[in-house]
């Protein structure tokens, strides 16, 4: 395998990860699986989604730095930026409030930041096949 | 490495396959993990091999029917429906056989969500293996559709 290769397995492979958290933290905020899908589900979730957030950003950004074609400075690339930091901003007072054994602020707030995860998550998934500009 | 840019026709296609693994590996990680949970018998785990059946059957089956979709779509689009290609293969053998594993594990799910007063036992644990199972196989498809063996 060539190093575009890695590179782009490990970027695909680490955004799995990341929405398997998204998932998780969906499950935990939404459903009515209360204390016990909380305990079972928060320490998962945060691990996913901060191995998955860490490892796009990395290997994205390598990819970026790799591929002709490509700059950091593309307007596609810094939406992606812009939205993984929406993304991390929300995920991190989520994950605050779930590790605190409950959801931040009361459970409106808390599907306010899932739901800012989950539009920024998805908007990023659209950024990176459509490529806007590229 | 010079950027490859794909036909824009593709992209909509492609991202129905995409969000439909990702939402697939999504519920099994959630489906494993609340097992698990059910397993270790804490406190409030009465509920969690219900939320581990309605994960497969809510979010594992759906998903698959919307990954599997993508996967015909782009496939017809881009011309690669009746390809012997070695990562078309590996995506194929993966989605077909992981169907028949997660019906099974959904099967076993509901049965354990049944009689969830008794713990899940050896019915919990093979929804375990089995889900596991499909996430190894699922990350061997993330390999071969980045790298596109041969």
């Amino acid at each position: 395998m060539t190093l575009y290769e890695w590179l782009l397995f490990l970027h695909v492979f680490t955004a799995f990860l990341l929405v398997a958290g998204l998932v998780a933290y969906g499950v935990v905020v939404l459903s009515a699986g209360g204390a016990g899908a909380r305990r079972a589900l928060g320490p998962p979730a945060l691990a996913l989604w901060n191995s998955g957030g860490m490892g796009v950003l990395v290997f994205g950004i390598w990819l970026a730095l790799d591929v002709d074609g490509y700059e950091l400075w593309d307007g596609w690339i810094i939406a992606a930026i812009v939205l993984w930091l929406i993304a991390s901003a929300a995920g991190g007072r989520l994950a605050r409030g779930v590790r605190e054994g409950g959801a931040p602020g009361g459970a409106d707030p808390a599907r306010l930041l899932l739901a800012v995860m989950a539009l920024a998550t998805l908007a990023l998934l659209f950024d990176m096949i459509f490529k806007p500009g590229a | 490495m010079l950027a490859a840019i794909r036909p824009d026709d593709w992209n909509l296609p492609l991202i129905v396959h995409v969000t439909g693994a990702m939402l697939l590996v999504g519920a099994l990680v959630v489906a494993v993990a609340v097992m698990a949970g059910a397993l270790r018998r804490g406190e409030d785990a009465a509920v969690l091999p219900g939320l581990a059946f309605r994960a497969l059957l809510l979010g594992v089956l759906p998903a698959y029917v919307v990954m599997r979709a993508g996967a015909e779509w782009i496939a017809s689009k881009e011309g690669l429906g009746d390809s012997d290609l070695g990562w078309i293969g590996i995506g194929y053998a993966t989605a077909d056989g992981g169907l028949l594993l997660a019906i099974i594990a959904t099967v076993l799910a509901w049965r354990v969500a049944r009689r969830s007063a008794r713990g899940p036992g050896g019915a919990g644990r093979a929804v375990i293996v089995l889900c596991a199972l499909l996430l190894i196989a699922y990350a061997i498809a993330i390999w071969a559709m980045t790298a596109k063996p041969d």
